[in-house]
């Protein structure tokens, strides 16, 4: 099992960041590799059991079903169910946390997956520096953060 | 239960900053309430169980239990056996996660307690500032960082980016200068604000019309104080939302079907709360078509009757924009439909939608149809938004323990009725009010889900009769009222 962890701050409250990206279906609103998303079956983008459906810019196309969404917590949690990448059993968390100290946000990306072991280093660097870091710069630019 | 917890990020890696929190009995060296620590007993610090006896600097003595250590999670929990304040089953969890993006720690202090009555506020206060925030600042300054920036005013630390467009649209769209006729109706010039707290601005699609509009522009509901916009039913587009709107965002397309009136204009800055998000499959006409008619049919079917398998229902106007919707969802519902229409061709329409039994009621006598078809029964709800025409032979076309919703006065208000006489069939009337059913995000979601769901699977085909151009709304007006539409209308800015 390949765990990622990335984590940033930041610059908005928690509510605002939330808003920008609880909607399971808006990933290409705010994350810079997205082209487009639709969740199947015309179910609402807050159902849990939802499938998003969406296409890379660079042109690979991804399914990801909606395991949890909580508001209280600020946070989804995810499985991958179609990728090219090459990985089994990969579910992932996205989570917000307060910073009372300047009224900012804590955001921490979590995954979980299995893949061939010569592959685990590239798979990781690519998600949790590609994906997730990816994700957390363009918030950073939307609502500011270092 | 009090709950505090405050949080910050301290500029070192994880590691540093655990290693000076990680030990129980060192707390002396960085927090400045405490000018003393040791553990009774001669147990080791990282012990759990073990039990720390604080000397504080402003005096008095304080003794914490250690319940919980984890280096896997960087998080210690401990309790208060002792205390000079009272603070009252007092458990506290100092935790660290590192932050990947920059080498630095998000270090979270939270607690739940009780207090005496009274104390809750001023003692929550009271561990938040001095004991957690000085401590925060204590460990900045032992990394050589400045101290926090609490208590920062909210409207300052409000992002920048983000901001929607500070400068208000200008558009048109039809304003009602005093209650009247059609012709009171105008196409004017308007603004749509930039987006406050907890609003959205639209760009209209595609608006629905309704009878309720023209109750509106004549000044029958006082829905509008005039000079004011029509109109409670549209699609859109989102093109920025203000503070504090959840669900929605900038590029959505949504619909709605609500209060207060203001659809009929180009653009529109509203409240995004009974906003619906649209499903890909559900297209802007559509929605504009079928959010306030469908909506009203769901509640009509389902909430304000119960429509049951085998019931026989009578529908007025089953030709119009809800008449054709509630034979449809009737029928499939399992209901014998009867309805009333106003000409063959509209006759042939409402079959074609599910009515069994068009009465056209120039030329037959509605009551006398019902009982013959019933076989004397009578209908187990009639669907009444005819009004005044219809209301009291309706109540005729009743079973016993009939319901007669009156959703509607095509033709004006209803006769005041004498209720006493109801007893004859033990008649339920109702007069259900849109908003009583659709006030709330999630009444508004529960019932467009089924609506949505209805429309997918086939079961309603909704009727887009007329299009119209916004700027000839009056022209819809005049054909609506003379009964001369079918299904919805829909006006395109």
């Amino acid at each position: 099992m390949v765990k990622v962890y990335t984590s940033s701050v930041i610059d908005a409250p928690a509510d605002r960041v939330w808003a920008a990206i609880r909607d399971f279906n808006a990933l290409p609103n705010w994350h810079p590799v997205i082209k487009d998303s639709r969740i199947e079956g015309g179910l609402h983008a807050d159902r849990v059991g939802c499938i998003r459906n969406f296409n890379l810019k660079d042109g690979g196309n991804i399914r990801e079903q909606l395991l949890t969404l909580s508001d209280f917590d600020y946070s989804y949690t995810y499985s991958l169910l179609e990728s090219p990448l090459g990985v089994s059993n990969y579910t992932a968390t996205l989570k917000l946390t307060p910073i009372t100290d300047g009224n900012r946000s804590f955001a921490e990306w979590t995954a979980e997956f299995d893949c061939e072991p010569a592959k685990a280093r590239e798979l990781a660097e690519l998600v949790g520096n590609g994906v997730f870091q990816g994700g957390f710069d363009a918030l950073k630019r939307q609502f500011g953060g270092r | 239960m009090v709950q505090v917890r405050r949080s910050t990020v301290i500029d070192a890696p994880i590691d540093a900053v655990w290693g000076l929190l990680r030990d129980f009995n060192g707390h002396d060296r960085w927090h400045p309430a405490v000018a003393e620590s040791r553990i009774e007993d001669g147990r080791r610090a990282d012990e759990i169980g073990c039990v720390r006896r604080f000397r504080l600097a402003a005096g008095g003595e304080l003794r914490e239990q250690l319940l919980r250590l984890s280096d896997r999670e960087h998080s210690l929990t401990y309790c208060i056996l002792e205390s000079p304040i009272p603070l009252i089953d007092y458990v506290a969890t100092l935790s660290l996660k590192p932050v990947t993006d920059g080498t630095r720690t998000f270090c979270e202090w939270r607690s739940s307690f009780r207090t005496p009555p009274g104390e809750e506020a001023a003692l929550a206060a009271l561990v938040g500032a001095q004991i957690y925030e000085a401590g925060f600042d204590a460990i900045k300054a032992s990394f050589g960082q400045a101290p926090g920036t609490r208590a920062r005013n909210p409207a300052a630390a409000a992002p920048r980016a983000a901001l929607p467009a500070d400068r208000a649209i200008d558009c048109n769209g039809i304003v009602v200068e005093r209650f009247g006729g059609p012709e009171v109706m105008h196409w004017e010039r308007l603004s749509a604000p930039p987006p406050g707290v907890g609003e959205v601005r639209l760009k209209h699609s595609a608006i629905g019309l309704n009878y309720i509009d023209v109750y509106t522009r004549n000044g029958y509901y006082p829905l509008i104080e005039p000079p004011g916009v029509l109109g409670m039913e549209a699609a859109g587009l989102v093109l920025d939302i203000g503070p504090g709107v959840h669900g929605i965002l900038p590029g959505d397309r949504v619909a709605y079907a609500c209060l207060p009136p203001g659809a009929y204009a180009e653009y529109r800055t509203m409240k995004a709360e009974l906003l619906v998000v649209l499903p890909e499959d559900i297209g802007d006409e559509l929605a504009a078509a079928a959010m306030l008619k469908g909506m009203s049919a769901e509640f009509l079917l389902h909430r304000v009757h119960r429509v049951r398998e085998g019931d026989a229902i009578l529908v007025h106007a089953a030709a119009g924009g809800v008449g054709l919707l509630l034979c449809q969802w009737g029928r499939a519902l399992g209901a014998t439909v009867i309805g009333t229409v106003g000409s063959v061709e509209k006759a042939r329409l409402a079959r074609a939608h599910g009515c069994a039994y068009p009465i056209l009621y120039g030329e037959e006598d509605f009551v006398e149809r019902v009982m013959e078809i019933t076989r004397g029964q009578g209908c187990a709800v009639v669907y009444d938004s005819v009004g005044r025409d219809t209301f009291l032979r309706s109540y005729e076309a009743l079973a016993v323990r009939g319901h007669l919703v009156s959703f509607g006065q095509a033709s004006g208000p209803p006769e005041p009725v004498d209720i006493a006489g109801f007893v004859l069939k033990s008649a339920l009337v109702s007069r259900p009010n849109f908003g009583h059913y659709t006030g709330t995000a999630s009444e508004v979601r529960s019932i467009t889900d089924r609506l949505f769901d209805a429309i997918r699977r086939g079961i309603l085909q909704v009727e887009i009769g007329q299009r119209y151009k916004l700027r000839e709304a009056a022209e819809a007006h005049r054909a609506l009222e003379a009964r001369r539409t079918t299904g919805s209308t829909i006006l395109l800015p």
